[in-house]
């Protein structure tokens, strides 16, 4: 649709064609950005390094049945091919799924536990006209085999460190707890049908507040008093006072452990938090900056994703976005200016 | 960053909801006044609003040039995979999302669809009108037009239109009769996910405030 058209007439005169374009949501990097983006990617390395993370590299291509076995959802943007024989290979749109298969296979009688990082790009379908990437480079990391709140609290304290390393000083950490609000539903109705809980769930995945009252009001076996309860704390954010008002136990213990790490100032919690990714199952988290409306990435503890490819490991990671990294650094260099 | 003293920066809606969104953010404490002398400007940097197109406050508010919108539903709908946070139902400026047939084939047109098949419908609502009708379990050919969508159902180039009506004046007039309720659209409070987090104390205060007027409203 965007090849080249040979003899497209000109906008202007005197306008020039760009000879071979290239698809849409790619781009070229150039020799004084690629400089700032490996100023960059040192610096962050250096960090996963110093920690005791090893960096490793996984296929741009992996079977398609792989990867679905993170989940239904999980998988469904992505570029599939098939080889000469038949078999259905997807390119690599998230690092997280390989390394926990690169964890499980490879590393399978090994002491947990694991510390892995990468820096390496991901492809995924893009809507057309909306600025979004099709390929983007991802840098991150996974902590696999030391369960939560410690594996989330090592976690949370190296990515302070490595947005730090990346010359950023203006940055919060939202932090939320994938199933908070699925159990506080479970137990505010215990005989909620599979289709109310669905319908309830999918206005809290897609950030609708007004929805989420709506479905909640048409659900029986709630009182009106549990009704808010399930709003507010759909749209509760804020520091340790947020989990103490709903008993976030768990986000508590976390708390904790941030706190004497020193780093809780840098956390925002957020108790309605969810991320497209399904295979999250406790904490999950965003980072945000000010001088950018998108998140410039983020992570979660995913302790059943391992399981699936043959070696449980309770396992937390986190992954930055390069380009949005970059974007944010030089934001707040031109503000300093 | 986080804090009271944050400003929150509004997308506002040309057109519709333009009166009622200044209405409520001028009893939000928003200064609204030059807003509302200056037809031509767009940017009212001081006062923390920018207006803009309907269609576009969903665009400016995902991207974080404004924190927070005022946007109808029916725009929400047709741009349901844009990553924002719908905060409040403002309960104005409502609307039907509505199927529209002409008058003379209201009673044979599900004839003629399962005769052919499929039904052909004109909208500005493309992605909402093909999920309707998938949700629904029928086959629409959809045709995407910019103007008066009534044109299109009475001149034949669809069988049907989708599109907003406030009171159906418009479809009376031009000989076409509702066939089917979509949606009823209102206009909503939106966020975008960063400043949701970066300016929440504000951002809920704001809110807090407009979920008040309007349910003093709606008493």
């Amino acid at each position: 649709m965007n090849g080249p058209k040979p003899n497209a007439p000109a906008f202007a005169a005197g306008s020039v064609a760009l000879a071979t374009p290239v698809p849409t949501g790619s781009r070229d990097v150039l020799p004084e950005e690629m400089a700032e983006l490996r100023e960059i990617e040192r610096g962050v390395l250096e960090a996963f390094l110093s920690a005791g993370y090893g960096e490793v590299a996984t296929p741009a291509f992996e079977y398609d049945e792989t990867m679905r076995l993170a989940g239904p959802e999980t998988a469904r943007n992505a570029y599939r091919v098939t080889d000469k024989n038949g078999e259905v290979l997807v390119a690599r749109f998230d690092c997280t799924i390989p390394i926990a298969r690169l964890a499980a296979s490879r590393f399978r009688s090994a002491e947990p536990p694991l510390r892995f990082c990468y820096l390496q790009s991901v492809l995924r379908p893009v809507e057309p006209k909306r600025g979004q990437s099709r390929e983007y480079v991802q840098i991150g990391m996974e902590l696999m085999g030391l369960p939560a709140p410690e594996g989330d609290a090592e976690a949370i304290v190296l990515l302070v460190k490595v947005l730090k390393a990346a010359g950023l000083t203006d940055f919060k950490i939202a932090v939320g707890d994938a199933r908070f609000f699925t159990d506080s539903l479970d137990s505010a109705n215990a005989s909620l049908t599979p289709e109310r809980r669905t319908a309830i769930l999918y206005e809290l995945q897609t950030r609708d507040l007004v929805g989420l009252r709506r479905e909640l009001a048409a659900t029986g076996g709630f009182d009106d008093a549990q009704r808010d309860e399930l709003v507010g704390l759909a749209a509760a954010r804020g520091g340790r006072e947020v989990l103490d008002r709903h008993a976030a136990d768990r986000l508590r213990q976390l708390d904790d452990l941030l706190r004497d790490a020193g780093v809780d100032d840098r956390v925002i919690y957020d108790l309605g938090l969810v991320r497209s990714l399904d295979y999250y199952t406790g904490a999950v988290l965003e980072v945000f900056v000010p001088s950018d409306g998108f998140a410039l990435g983020g992570g979660g503890r995913y302790d059943e994703l391992a399981g699936k490819f043959g070696r449980d490991l309770a396992a937390c990671g986190f992954a930055l976005n390069m380009e949005r990294l970059h974007l944010a650094v030089l934001a707040e260099r031109e503000a300093a200016k | 960053m986080s804090g009271t003293g944050d400003n929150v920066t509004v997308a506002v809606p040309r057109g519709a909801l333009m009166k009622g969104s200044l209405d409520l953010l001028e009893r939000a404490g928003y200064d609204v006044q030059e807003v509302r002398e200056n037809d031509r400007k767009l940017y009212f940097e001081d006062q923390g609003l920018i207006t803009m197109r309907p269609s576009d406050v969903v665009t400016y508010v995902e991207r974080g040039v404004a924190d927070i919108g005022i946007v109808g539903k029916d725009v929400l709908m047709e741009q349901s995979d844009r990553d924002v946070y719908e905060l409040v139902d403002l309960d104005f400026g409502g609307c039907s999302m509505i199927v529209a047939v002409p008058e003379a084939q209201a009673s044979t047109s599900d004839a003629a669809s399962r005769r052919r098949g499929t039904l052909r419908i004109a909208t500005k609502y493309p992605r909402l009108t093909e999920r309707y009708f998938a949700s629904t379990g029928r086959q629409a050919e959809l045709i995407e037009v910019k103007g008066s969508v009534e044109l299109a159902a009475i001149a034949g180039l669809a069988d049907a239109i989708v599109d907003l009506t406030a009171t159906g004046a418009t479809l009376k007039e031009n000989g076409l009769v509702i066939s089917e309720q979509i949606a009823d659209c209102t206009a909503r409070l939106i966020a975008n996910p960063g400043a949701y987090r970066l300016k929440s104390a504000a951002i809920d205060d704001v809110a807090a405030q407009l979920r008040a007027i309007t349910a003093a409203r709606g008493d």
